[in-house]
């Protein structure tokens, strides 16, 4: 019934391969489509929000800063090229590398957090815009918290890497799935920056 | 955690006790999904007969209050959406998919083994809400109904879904890595068995909208909780955008609990007909279709919810497309059993069985469908008969075809043919007798969800917890009969019913990873180690 050959054998073991990085990456892609799909469903709900009301923004609600979230979406942006070279750095079997620029993508994002709390704090505290403040305030904590939130687990997959990364040969030339997944993963958090940039702060 | 996946896999015990262990092998996974799901089957149903019961006479007089009542319906459906049916095809799904495409396991062993262990506490977490007033706003749970009750239970169905499609979206993820990456070199697309087609559609369905769901239910528990108004009128808010995010996933979700199905079906009709399947790519082709259509239509459900009339239009016409690659299948599976040497086995009576109850269902769906009609009967019975012939008409019977059909490979025993042919009567009757009548009473204007209802629709009421009860009783014969035959029935050879896929090359049940060298296939998708030789030649003899 079944052919007993050597084409067979390899590929036993190729099977039994479930650390094999391209299935890992394929899932991990997977994992982040359906996470798009998460924002996808705010962001339409948001922009049906938008347009059941009779005014937006309503009357009375405070402006947005623009300086401070212009500033973060740079800020975003660039460090997607500054991970890009910790992927760069891996292939060439360059741990040392990773921890540098995984170091300095993190302390960007912190930047992007602290930006976006002291934007929080000024809206609360100042202008009285809060998550109460009807569909604007609402949508407004609900998208840019979710994406803070993203922001801050994507800090602590870059931190968990660099732990692991001091590990004997943990991340290799040809083995790093860790750095890959939180390099994708930080560039899609960016990628919905962008976005959430463009339907919070710039139409508006 | 240090353990390799050998390790995982050799520790437990190789006897019963491994199916409550966090065992990574997926045929474990999958038997863990199957009887999980097959007991709070049977607490959905329980539930669905004191529902029977309250609606035998014309009086609420059952339950104590129509609160308990609203929630017995609610925690009903909730059961048999998100506790039964998808977690049981997702069963199916880790035990075979792996199996039919020449693998060793999932991609992810220790994800799916969390996937399995999410629905667990799912299920007491919606279970426990009765002790704190269970939801009551329906398995929909529409705001600002759903906003305005004030006890616990609904934060506690909440929460519970959101878990339970978070272990779907990590399920669905499994299977299509699986099903892309790690088929054997010898299976391209168009040698995947019908099933593995299905399984991807539908997980495709599961990652793309799933989110969705969970979205709108996040933003419904910061309504509820935190006290905002995204769909609290009251507040500004408009509780239609719920319906559109919850529809965007719900539609869909109703291929995704009968894709599966349709899968089974169109794997156990050619083996007991003796023929090959009849249009091998035209079924395939149209699961995704059916999965890219589920897409457009979600509206269909809000005809009467204050959609603009171009709007209903579109979702018109679109819903009633899927009628196309429906009516594909179901042609193909007729033209598969025609003029073939029919064997009616368990397994046969309720693939037929399915055909023949899915078509009633199919049909009133094109009646729904059309606004006009949809407009009329809209949260009448004839909804709730529609549903319920696509959904225990299509996905239950094909599940329970299933069962009869891969019982010895999943258990290594022969399920009693006599016992499973009386079962096959009893459900077949109980559920027309059961859900036939409900057309005619939605005709007459019963509307759905209620506790009391007009003294006229007494016996037709009366005739359907008949049907109901017969339901209930029905699957006590299939209990006993599996209990049983899991213990104690005769042994199953590797391929007891002569079929042509890969997962009947492996002994009954197959050991762990599955094959010391794995099968190859050598011309289509139905004809495992016939080197050379017409499938169809094979299958016929």
């Amino acid at each position: 019934m079944v052919a007993n050959t050597g084409e067979a054998g390899a590929v036993a073991v190729h099977h039994m391969d479930h650390e094999h990085p391209d299935l890992r990456l394929f899932g991990f892609l997977l994992f982040l489509i359906s996470e798009g799909m998460l924002f996808v469903g705010l962001f339409v709900a948001y922009l049906a929000f938008r347009a059941v009301a009779t005014q937006w923004p309503p009357a009375g609600t405070p402006k947005l800063e623009f300086l401070i979230p212009a500033a973060n979406t740079v800020i975003l942006i660039s460090s997607s090229f500054v991970i890009h070279r910790a992927e760069g750095a891996i292939k060439n079997g360059d741990v040392q590398g990773v921890r540098r620029w995984f170091g300095i993508t993190a302390l960007m994002g912190a930047v992007f957090l602290a930006g976006q709390a002291y934007e929080y704090f000024g809206l609360i505290f100042k202008e009285g815009l809060t998550l109460w403040s009807g569909l604007y305030g609402g949508t407004f904590y609900v998208l840019t918290g979710f994406h803070g939130f993203h922001v801050l687990v994507g800090l602590l997959l870059m931190l968990g890497v660099m732990y692991r990364s001091f590990k004997e040969d943990h991340y290799t030339a040809e083995k790093h799935f860790g750095v890959e997944a939180a390099s994708v993963y930080w560039h899609f958090v960016d990628g919905v920056w962008v976005v959430l940039f463009l339907l919070l702060y710039v139409i508006r | 955690m240090q353990l390799t996946q050998d390790q995982i896999k050799q520790d437990p015990p190789q006897d019963w006790r491994r199916y409550f262990t966090f065992c990574t092998d997926h045929k474990v996974i999958g038997v863990q999904y199957m009887v999980t799901s097959f007991t709070l089957y049977l607490v959905g149903g329980f539930l669905a007969m004191l529902i029977r019961a309250e609606l035998w006479t014309p009086d609420p007089d059952f339950f104590p209050d129509s609160q308990v009542y609203n929630g017995v319906f609610t925690v009903h459906a909730t059961i048999m959406i998100f506790l039964w049916l998808i977690p049981m095809l997702a069963g199916f799904a880790n035990f075979l998919i792996p199996l039919m495409i020449g693998a060793r396991d999932m991609a992810f062993p220790r994800l799916n083994a969390l996937a399995f262990w999410l629905i667990p506490p799912g299920a007491i977490l919606l279970l426990s809400s009765f002790f704190v007033g269970a939801p009551a706003a329906g398995w929909t749970s529409y705001p600002p109904l759903s906003l305005m009750d004030g006890t616990a239970g609904q934060a506690i169905w909440l929460a519970s879904v959101i878990l339970l499609g978070t272990s779907s979206i990590m399920g669905a993820l499994n299977f299509i890595t699986t099903i892309w990456e790690m088929r054997i070199p010898s299976m391209d697309i168009w040698r995947m068995p019908l099933f593995i087609w299905a399984m991807f559609a539908t997980s495709i369905i599961t990652l793309l909208a799933t989110p969705v769901l969970t979205g709108a239910l996040v933003l419904l528990t910061f309504d509820l909780l935190a006290k905002t108004t995204f769909f609290n009128p009251i507040g500004g808010g408009d509780p239609v955008i719920y319906q559109h995010m919850f529809w965007f996933y719900s539609h869909p979700a109703v291929y995704i609990m009968v894709l599966p199905g349709f899968g089974m079906i169109s794997e156990i009709l050619p083996v007991f007909s003796r023929k090959p399947i009849f249009g091998y790519r035209a079924i395939a082709v149209s699961s995704m279709t059916i999965a890219i259509l589920g897409f457009i239509v979600w509206a269909h459900h809000m005809f009467t919810s204050g959609t603009p009339e171009w709007l209903r239009i579109f979702f018109m016409i679109t819903s009633m497309i899927i009628a196309v690659p429906t009516g594909i299948k179901v042609f193909s599976w007729v033209a598969t059993i025609w003029g073939g040497k029919l064997r009616f086995t368990s397994a046969m009576l309720f693939a037929l069985g399915f055909l023949s109850v899915f078509l009633v269902g199919g049909l009133s769906g094109i009646m729904l469908a059309s606004v006009p009609f949809d407009i009329h009967v809209h949260d009448t019975y004839f909804v709730v008969a529609h549903l319920h012939y696509v959904l225990f008409g299509g996905s239950v019977f094909a599940v329970y075809a299933g069962i009869y059909y891969w019982f010895p490979k999943i258990t290594g025993r022969m399920l009693n043919e006599t016992w499973g042919k009386i079962h096959f009567v009893l459900t077949f009757v109980g559920f027309n007798l059961c859900f036939f009548p409900m057309h005619r009473l939605g005709l007459m204007g019963m509307p759905r969800r209620v506790a009391a209802y007009d003294a006229s629709f007494t016996d037709l009421n009366v005739l359907i917890g008949i049907g109901g009860f017969l339901l209930g009783v029905s699957t006590l014969p299939f209990l006993a009969n599996a209990v049983y035959s899991w213990i104690g029935g005769p042994k199953a050879p590797a391929n007891p019913w002569e079929a042509l896929t890969l997962e009947w090359t492996t002994p009954s049940p197959p050991p762990v990873e599955n094959w010391d060298v794995l099968p190859v296939l050598t011309v289509g998708p139905y004809d495992y180690g016939h080197e050379g030789r017409d499938p169809q030649e094979i299958i016929r003899s």
